[in-house]
């Protein structure tokens, strides 16, 4: 039988706990994507407002001050794009 | 030292005892025939005589998590519910025990709507056998008050760590004066220390409680809790052993009343066992072969208790108080020709679902099960007693 579990049932915490804490910057959410935002850097005023709404918190300004997400966690939900107020993100399929 | 024996609905001395075990948040909602225990905490609370949090939530639902949260932070924790109230808790019952909350919670036992009623049956618990709880099933007040004090006891072992469902019955239990013998608050203060959580909610130390349980992992979870629940029994009867030593009575997971070895054998759960038990002493007096075992733990099922009490036995009428519709027999019976099956010696099993609703079920009505049974004229699925026509 191929092994699907992460760990016997005896070294799981009380209650499947996770004793510490941060833990879900282990998980990559970032292939559960279809759609990608890409930026319209000649539309984009560099509000960041992509940033406030961003629900993985992935999104964050660069040196040259446009916000861009982290793609590893970016799930491609498309809330960004949705509450851009220039409309200069897009949500289009990824090739893989 | 002489023990006052004190006058007291059900309810009340309840709420005295989990006065008594100091509990340290009590979140409820109040639905009939529950009510009297924790609008009896509530005032405990105002008046200062029990130092606790009081949260009047606005729905059962909300008790039971408002009573996880407070469990998760580390305090002890009551609620009380019945009926309606125990199945809008449904889906948090289910996660108190899957993150190992030792929550203790009276259910005392109606019926479910439809159509509407407050009476009395087995049909709320029943229908939340599997959410993964300690059940117990209490008799007498004595009883009731005693085992609210053992369940924190055993729910907060560090080897359960789960909540517990202490089951009396509704108005025939819970709104019965009884004599009541309290224990002296040291003696309860040394049976029950204070709780000390295994892991909990800490700012200093945080922890994740409750989270997804991806596949790779939630089938170990289930197995976790259901493990914990299988070798409660061992700490449960420990505990029982304990506190019949501390309050001078004896409880044993499963009792045994009337003629030993007897061939005929009454199977009960909770009070009704009490008339079950009249029934049996007057059968006994007329010479009849029959005794009767009661069910004191239902989850998890002492299934080797149970068969020990039985051994010998030929026939053994089982009193359902919940149906199973769509099924061959009410809960208890399904259980006991589940444990049996197979075996070389195993007793015939004949079920009576009875008092549903409230329905009175007097002593003579055992006493005629009896000799039904006796001549085999009781349905081999099951009869629902009372009904004239049992198609």
């Amino acid at each position: 039988m191929a092994k699907k579990s992460l760990c016997a049932w005896q070294d799981l915490a009380l209650g499947a706990a996770i004793l510490a804490p941060g833990s879900a910057a282990k998980l990559k959410t970032g292939d559960w994507r279809t759609l990608i935002p890409r930026l319209d850097e000649d539309k984009c005023i560099k509000c960041g407002m992509c940033e406030l709404y961003c629900p993985e918190f992935c999104i964050s300004e660069g040196k040259d001050g446009f916000f861009r997400p982290n793609f590893a966690y970016c799930k491609g939900c498309g809330i960004c794009a949705n509450e851009c107020p220039k409309q200069a993100i897009a949500m289009v399929m990824e090739e893989k | 030292m002489l023990k006052k024996r004190v006058g007291i609905e059900v309810s009340l001395a309840v709420a005295e005892a989990v006065k008594q075990a100091r509990a340290q948040v009590i979140s409820a909602y109040p639905i009939t025939p529950q009510t009297h225990i924790v609008e009896e905490l509530s005032t405990y609370v105002a008046n200062g005589e029990l130092d606790a949090e009081f949260i009047p939530v606005e729905s059962e639902h909300s008790a039971m998590s408002a009573a996880v949260g407070a469990a998760a932070a580390g305090a002890r924790v009551y609620t009380a519910t019945s009926s309606q109230g125990l199945a809008l808790m449904h889906e948090i019952l289910f996660i108190a025990s899957a993150q190992r909350l030792p929550i203790v919670m009276t259910v005392a036992n109606r019926s479910l709507s439809g159509p509407i009623s407050i009476w009395n049956d087995h049909s709320d618990i029943m229908a939340e056998r599997d959410i993964g709880w300690v059940q117990l099933f209490v008799e007498d007040g004595q009883e009731a008050t005693e085992l609210t004090i053992a369940a924190f006891k055993i729910a907060e072992d560090h080897r359960v760590l789960l909540p517990v469902a202490v089951n009396m019955d509704g108005f025939i239990l819970t709104h019965m004066i009884e004599p009541v013998i309290f224990p002296a608050q040291a003696t309860v203060d040394k049976f029950l220390p204070p709780y000390k959580p295994a892991l909990k909610l800490d700012p200093a130390k945080p922890v994740t409680m409750g989270p997804v349980g991806v596949p790779e992992v939630y089938l170990e979870a289930k197995k976790q809790c259901e493990q914990a629940l299988l070798d409660s029994k061992a700490v449960v009867a420990e505990v029982l052993a304990e506190a019949g030593k501390t309050f001078e009575r004896k409880y044993n997971l499963i009792e045994t009343n009337g003629k030993k070895k007897a061939k005929t054998l009454f199977v009960t759960m909770g009070s009704l066992g009490e008339s079950v038990w009249s029934a049996v002493e007057g059968l006994n007096e007329d010479g009849e072969d029959v005794g009767q075992v009661r069910i004191r733990l239902w989850r998890p099922f002492p299934v080797q208790e149970f068969k020990k009490a039985c051994k010998g036995a030929k026939r053994l009428i089982v009193i359902d108080r919940a149906m199973s519709p769509g099924s061959v027999c009410g809960p208890v019976a399904q259980e006991l020709k589940t444990i049996f099956y197979k075996d070389k010696d195993a007793p015939e099993i004949v079920n009576v679902i009875a008092g549903l609703g409230g329905r009175d079920v007097p002593v003579a009505d055992f006493k005629e099960m009896y000799r039904l049974a006796k001549k085999g004229k009781l349905a081999k699925t099951y009869t629902l007693w009372g009904v004239d026509s049992n198609a």
